[in-house]
């Protein structure tokens, strides 16, 4: 058991990739000598050289669209994109040609490709660089999603992503990125599913579901609660294609109240999809409507104001005050 | 990297490379690239100081058989827009008047190089083995493919105009990375060295993705051909609303050799793809060919050129046929009489009739195929619609029974039926 950052562990995990698996390979904006703009790919060139360490041109269509005519020859590219806004130059590549390539061939061709995003806000920066755009990904079919609350998950979550045979993108919540905890690195036994969700906090009277960036908000407001005597349940949600709803079901088969909360805009987002299918598998169990916290409806706004934009521990606990009610 | 890199600001005050100053008059002035061309439409054979060594190499043997590939392309492409007609299939894309350059360049490639098309290469199909039966799956709504790739090194036709060149690139990356890796593992191993080739067409060429896949093939110095069929016309648009200056004049700026060849000349197309390959095979880098040709009908069966084009312009072309021109070749030159050429017809017949039968019997899919192949591994997602999809359509098998032998063709339960 060691103690490491979010970033740190990727960075591991990634070395590991790269070390277990001759053909993966990294490929990036400034992942070489710099090691990427958030040092995730840290001396990584130097170990393994610039053909596994791959500073590309300036180019997410090409970073993506190449890296799938890699997996077509039998590698495994890990392409980081370099910020959340910067992906949709790649969103053709990804949505069109790396998420139907297997079934287009009617499973005769397999693109194994992970594209790691780093995402979200409240590190106060500029526009395009602290979007959540999963939604648009979970929509397509063909892809996977995942995305890591700890250095834990994210140490071996990134692994699992590279030995997966479908295509995978793994967003990092990047304001966690310098948030440390213990890494079980010895045993492969330690790495759990990547595609369960994992009941962080157990409790009776309500459930929050979050993910990423927010799991560490949605706990703090759990602790809050117990103050007031509410006794909460908390959801990591972890991968969010597949979603684990068989977890969340059960969460709220016993808690009878759902409150999911996400940092992307609530419309249209995940926690639609999660409220509209637990609605049809738990209706009978709901005390309360099943209540969504999330970003507003407009751009991202500027970083002065982000505090007001971003879900924190008082707007779940407004939601969860609401559920109470019922 | 490092203090290699350190820019400077200053003209150190040399005479500008001579090189450089005619590059730079050139790119002003944009002089028309020469076209390769060999085999001139009156049938003539000419010589190029690089290229003619090439096409030496093509024995009376190949060239019947470049002749023939081509007539046997043309009867299937008639065939299948018949079949598009008789609505057999969904929507077919013509390739007549681009034989010569599909042809010409298929041939020209080795088994172990791998080929990315985009919808309209069936000559190319052809020279890689691909059952032109199986070729018709996608056309037919049956598949999203119709061959495994692996098969014969000939990509799925990929629909998203230039999104394929990308592949190539990174295909090429992996050959590359392959070679190493061999290398290390047994030295002693030798691999025939293999390229790549990427199909694209003139409209496509103004794609993002064409951009970046050039940069990408000449910063990593891939194995790459990208092999432009330039059939002026993008659906209705001209190819001058796409580019001001010869296709192939595109690589200079990139750091590699273009070429613009007579795409309707089979002799040309095959020499300058050979050594195109050869020139990526032995690690030289990409290359992109231009091949100058025309799409002599409509864009797809779901087109029509009246709109937009006179047709003295397709007359024009036709003067310029691919298939006469080497038939007037091989006639002058004694190669071919008009028993090889009767012959030539006999298979394209029966090319057209085994291309018939099949399409016809192109069993439908099971929609359990989409959901066994949307993921490899298992998604409970998946099996969970799966599950219901199975349920749902049980309940109408269990429906069917019920309702017994009266429920004759317009009754309630045929017409919602019919409607699911
Ligand atoms: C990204 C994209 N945009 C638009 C289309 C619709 N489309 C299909 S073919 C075509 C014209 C392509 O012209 P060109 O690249 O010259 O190839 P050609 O069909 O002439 O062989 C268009 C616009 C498409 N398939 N993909």
């Amino acid at each position: 058991m060691t103690t490491m950052t979010i970033a740190k562990a990727i960075n591991e995990g990634l070395r590991a990739a790269l070390a277990n698996n001759p053909k993966s390979l990294l490929m990036g904006e400034d992942i070489g000598p710099l090691g990427g703009v958030y040092r995730v790919t840290d001396g990584l060139i130097a170990e393994f050289g610039p053909d596994r360490v791959v500073d590309t041109p300036l180019a997410e269509s090409g970073i993506i669209g190449t890296a799938i005519g890699l997996a077509l020859r039998g590698y495994s590219p890990v392409c980081e994109i370099q910020f959340d806004g910067f992906v949709f130059p790649g969103f053709n590549q990804i949505t069109t040609q790396l998420a139907k390539m297997h079934a287009r061939s009617n499973g005769n061709l397999t693109v194994p490709v992970v594209i790691r995003i780093p995402y979200g806000g409240g590190i106060g920066s500029v526009e395009h660089h602290s979007e959540s755009p999963e939604a648009l990904f979970a929509h397509t079919a063909g892809l996977r999603i995942i995305t890591p609350s700890n250095p834990h998950d994210a140490y071996w979550m990134i692994q699992q992503a590279v030995d997966c045979q479908d295509p995978i993108i793994i967003f990092e919540p990047k304001r966690r990125y310098w948030l440390k905890g213990e890494v079980d690195v010895q045993e492969a036994g330690t790495a759990a599913d990547p595609f369960k969700a994992h009941v962080l906090r157990e409790g009776t009277d309500a459930t929050i579901v979050a993910y990423g960036p927010l799991v560490p908000v949605a706990l703090a407001a759990a602790n809050a609660a117990a103050e007031d005597g509410r006794n909460v349940e908390v959801i990591d949600l972890r991968s969010l294609s597949p979603i684990d709803f068989d977890t969340v079901t059960e969460s709220v088969t016993k808690t009878g109240r759902l409150i999911v909360a996400h940092e992307a805009p609530t419309f249209g987002g995940l926690g639609g999809e999660i409220a509209a299918r637990i609605s049809e598998r738990a209706f009978l169990s709901l005390e309360a409507p099943v209540i969504r916290v999330g970003g507003f409806h407009m751009p991202y706004p500027v970083a002065k104001v982000e505090e007001d934009y971003l879900p924190d521990i008082d707007r779940i606990l407004e939601a969860l005050d609401r559920a109470m009610a019922y | 990297m490092g203090a290699t890199h350190l820019p400077s600001t200053e003209f150190d005050g040399t005479a500008v490379d001579d090189q450089l100053e005619a590059e730079a008059e050139a790119a002003m002035g944009e002089p028309p690239a020469p076209m390769v061309q060999l085999l001139c439409p009156e049938g003539k054979l000419g010589t190029h100081p690089v290229f003619s060594e090439y096409a030496e190499k093509l024995d009376p043997e190949k060239l019947r058989r470049l002749y023939a590939d081509m007539a046997a392309i043309r009867r299937f492409d008639v065939e299948a827009t018949a079949l598009q007609r008789q609505g057999q299939l969904a929507l077919w894309v013509p390739l007549t008047g681009q034989e010569a350059a599909q042809i010409g360049s298929g041939r020209a490639s080795q088994p172990q190089d791998y080929i990315f098309p985009t919808y309209r290469e069936h000559g190319v199909a052809l020279t890689r083995n691909v059952d032109l039966a199986e070729l018709l799956r996608q056309f037919r709504g049956v598949s999203n493919g119709g061959w495994n790739p692996k098969d014969t090194n000939f990509h799925l036709y990929t629909l998203v105009l230039a999104a394929q060149t990308l592949h190539a690139v990174g295909y090429a990356m992996g050959i590359q990375r392959d070679q190493k890796l061999a290398a290390t593992s047994d030295p002693a191993r030798t691999e025939p060295a293999a390229a790549v080739m990427a199909y694209y067409g003139d409209g496509a060429s103004s794609e993002g993705d064409v951009h970046e896949s050039m940069v990408f093939a000449s910063s990593f110095n891939a194995p790459v051909v990208f092999f432009c069929q330039n059939n002026h016309w993008a659906i209705s648009v001209p190819s001058t609303v796409q580019t001001r200056i010869p296709l192939s004049n595109r690589a200079k700026g990139y750091g590699f050799p273009g070429i613009r060849v007579d795409g309707n000349d089979v002799i040309a197309v095959h020499a300058v793809t050979e050594w195109a390959l050869d020139h990526a095979r032995q690690g030289k880098g990409p290359v992109l060919i231009e091949a100058f040709t025309y799409r002599l009908g409509a864009h797809t069966t779901a087109d029509d050129p009246t709109k937009y084009r006179e047709s003295a312009e397709e007359d024009s072309w036709r003067a310029k046929d691919p298939l006469i021109r080497l038939e007037k070749y091989l006639r002058t030159q004694h190669l071919a009489d008009d028993d090889f050429f009767a012959q030539v017809k006999a298979d394209g017949d029966e090319l057209a009739s085994y291309v018939r039968r099949t399409t016809h019997d192109l069993e439908t899919p099971d929609i359990r195929n989409a959901f066994a192949n949307t993921y490899v591994e298992a998604h409970p997602l998946v099996a969970e619609e799966l599950a219901w999809f199975e349920e749902y359509s049980a309940g109408f098998a269990a429906g069917d029974s019920d309702e017994g032998a009266d429920a004759g063709p317009g009754t309630q339960a045929d017409t919602e039926a019919g409607s699911r």
